[in-house]
């Protein structure tokens, strides 16, 4: 398993009163697996995803990642499993705006063990190149249409190799044929080993992943 | 991350926005270049001004008669006729501190070489006069001993007057006309510039003292303004006071207690005044360029605000792919400092044109200390760093995902 949540919740608290937005839950995810996440807005599903991408901790329960117990880590060590496991997929891409493709996608390797910059620009191209933008490498987001800078994103994930790829609505704001390929593409990923957690509202998106689950109200239909 | 990542990544976030970090900045180049030039210009007339008193004499002490106070009234320094130049050689020969001393009569004149005229101060002095004042001959030769007893009527000229009167001629051999009486002209000192205040001192011509107060001043005393007085050494000037103060009170036959009927100075009071005045305009300067600094380090805290919370969406993203608090925190406070840096070499720049600039129409010297630089920069690092880590700080603390979500 890379992936087993026990009784995890999460609780915020609005002055005196206490919100629950995750309740309980249980999830095993097997290594390669291609999960994707679906629920109403408000059923928990991005604080599902923000927990497992270490960006947020648990209220209770127990997180394991890759055999590590992680839901009591410290932040910089949270910092140090985000770098090394995970990588995200935004929405919104999230790119570094008059920055160019390839500096963006170096940016992880800055957080992580030393690198000189020629190794970085070499790992980054490569990247680049094996996702189709070998021609793009010096152009800024703005230069970039919707699905070519999701891919600079992606690119920009699997830079330091992780394990798991989180994606929150990774095709929100691309037209069909870029999600399509934004699709094909996360497919090429999970073939080679990648495991791949996404939440997206869109069922036909949805059906790409291998198992779907449904929350609901900060539970696991 | 290593240093050099930081600083370049810092480096990359401020060219983004050239126009708006060197607005920002600019509070520091102008404190820094007021700074710089400041120091600069002050330092470089303090040199002149030591090379002018110094160009006084060797090691130089005066006397000057005291006041007369005659029936209630006293009259200013130098009213009393108690000078003489017997004191002088008294002084020299009795005290082991005195080198050389000469007498100083003050005069002035029309003076006059055929058809040209030159209205200037004559100077009686005796023999040693060069020596004192460490003067040298441009050329010819000084009066002597045997002069300056029988009063001949010789004279030196100071480059200045040998200029006016004689334009190109050699004035060596020549008559001049001092009073409607002709004076010989034996050399020309050579040119020694202004004084500390501003006086040409070349401007004058200098006769035997016993020529100007008897012949010149038509005078049957032999009383002198002036004993210049040349000292061992500058460190023994307390004591050498106080020994000229008992030869002459000595001679001056004072009862103790009464008081001195004559005034010794030296040049360090003038020495002090000067410094005194120009450390207090130089504090007053530092004040206002300290100021300056301070409002240009709340512009680069301002700014580094700004920037903060229009790119919260960026630290959020480099949190997420790993970034430690102390990492973002870092990358904020290297951005100051390197925006504050690079407006400490920009002003350091600036300071030192301006100090050329003022110094080059004031004819002084510019002496830009490395002492100085290394001191603005290293305070306008200070100021990147005081003024960068509070909006660093905000940074750091920042969460990410509402950090993601921030439109």
């Amino acid at each position: 398993m890379l992936i087993r949540l026990q009784q995890i919740s999460k609780t915020y608290r609005v002055g005196e009163i206490d919100i629950p937005a995750l309740r309980a839950i249980d999830l095993e995810i097997a290594r390669g697996e291609f999960l994707a996440i679906m629920g109403a807005s408000g059923s928990g599903k991005s604080t599902l995803l923000n927990l497992l991408g270490c960006l947020d901790r648990p209220t209770g329960g127990t997180y394991e990642l890759d055999g590590q117990e992680i839901s009591r880590l410290s932040g910089d060590a949270l910092a140090h499993i985000r770098n090394r496991k995970i990588g995200f997929v935004f929405q919104n891409f999230n790119l570094l705006t008059r920055t160019t493709a390839l500096e963006n996608v170096e940016l992880p390797l800055y957080y992580g063990p030393w690198l000189s910059t020629s190794a970085k620009q070499k790992k980054a191209t490569e990247l680049l190149v094996r996702l189709g933008l070998g021609d793009r490498l010096h152009h800024h987001p703005s230069q970039l249409s919707g699905g070519q800078q999701q891919r600079v994103a992606i690119a920009r994930a699997l830079v330091n190799e992780p394990p798991l790829i989180l994606a929150d609505e990774p095709t929100g704001n691309l037209d069909s044929r870029s999600g399509d390929e934004i699709m094909a593409l996360f497919h090429e990923l999970n073939a080679a080993g990648i495991t791949l957690i996404m939440v997206t509202h869109e069922p036909d998106i949805a059906g790409h992943a291998h198992r779907i689950i449904h929350m609901k109200d900060g539970a696991v239909l | 991350m290593n240093a050099l990542a930081i600083f370049r990544i810092a480096a990359r976030a401020l060219f983004r926005n050239k126009g708006r970090s060197l607005l920002t900045a600019l509070g520091i180049i102008i404190g820094i270049a007021a700074v710089i030039a400041v120091v600069a210009v002050g330092q470089g007339a303090a040199v002149t001004m030591q090379t002018q008193i110094s160009s006084m004499g060797n090691n130089l002490a005066m006397v000057f008669p005291g006041s007369m106070h005659m029936g209630g009234f006293r009259g200013g320094a130098g009213t009393r006729h108690t000078l003489t130049a017997d004191d002088g050689e008294a002084i020299l020969r009795e005290s082991p501190y005195a080198v050389a001393v000469t007498p100083v009569v003050r005069s002035g004149a029309q003076v006059i070489y055929r058809e040209n005229d030159w209205a200037t101060s004559i100077q009686g002095v005796g023999v040693s006069y060069p020596e004192v004042r460490s003067w040298s001959m441009k050329e010819g030769d000084f009066f002597t001993e045997s002069e300056v007893r029988s009063g001949s009527r010789v004279g030196v000229l100071g480059a200045t007057v040998a200029e006016q009167l004689f334009a190109g001629e050699d004035p060596v051999g020549k008559s001049i006309r001092i009073r409607n009486m002709s004076f010989r002209v034996l050399g020309v000192l050579a040119r020694k510039g202004s004084a500390a205040w501003g006086q040409d001192q070349d401007d004058m011509i200098v006769i035997p003292w016993t020529t100007a107060r008897r012949v010149l001043e038509n005078s049957p005393f032999s009383h002198v303004n002036q004993l210049l007085i040349s000292l061992t050494s500058m460190d023994d000037l307390p004591q050498a006071r106080e020994d000229i103060s008992n030869i002459l009170r000595q001679r001056h036959r004072l009862a103790a207690g009464a008081d001195d009927d004559f005034t010794v100075t030296d040049m360090t009071e003038v020495t002090q005044m000067i410094t005194q005045v120009s450390s207090l305009m130089s504090m007053l300067l530092t004040v206002i360029a300290s100021i300056s600094l301070i409002v240009g380090g709340i512009g680069i805290m301002n700014i580094m605000l700004v920037s903060v919370t229009e790119r919260t969406r960026e630290i959020g993203l480099r949190m997420a792919v790993g970034a430690r608090r102390r990492d973002i925190l870092m990358q904020f406070v290297v951005e100051a400092i390197t925006l504050a840096g690079a407006g400490g070499i920009l002003g350091i720049i600036l300071g030192i044109v301006v100090a050329k600039g003022v110094a080059g129409a004031n004819n002084w010297p510019v002496v830009v200390s490395p002492g100085a630089v290394l001191l603005a920069l290293s305070f306008s690092a200070g100021i990147g760093i005081f003024f960068g880590f509070y909006p660093a700080w905000r940074a750091s603390r920042l969460n990410p995902i509402e950090s993601l979500r921030h439109e």
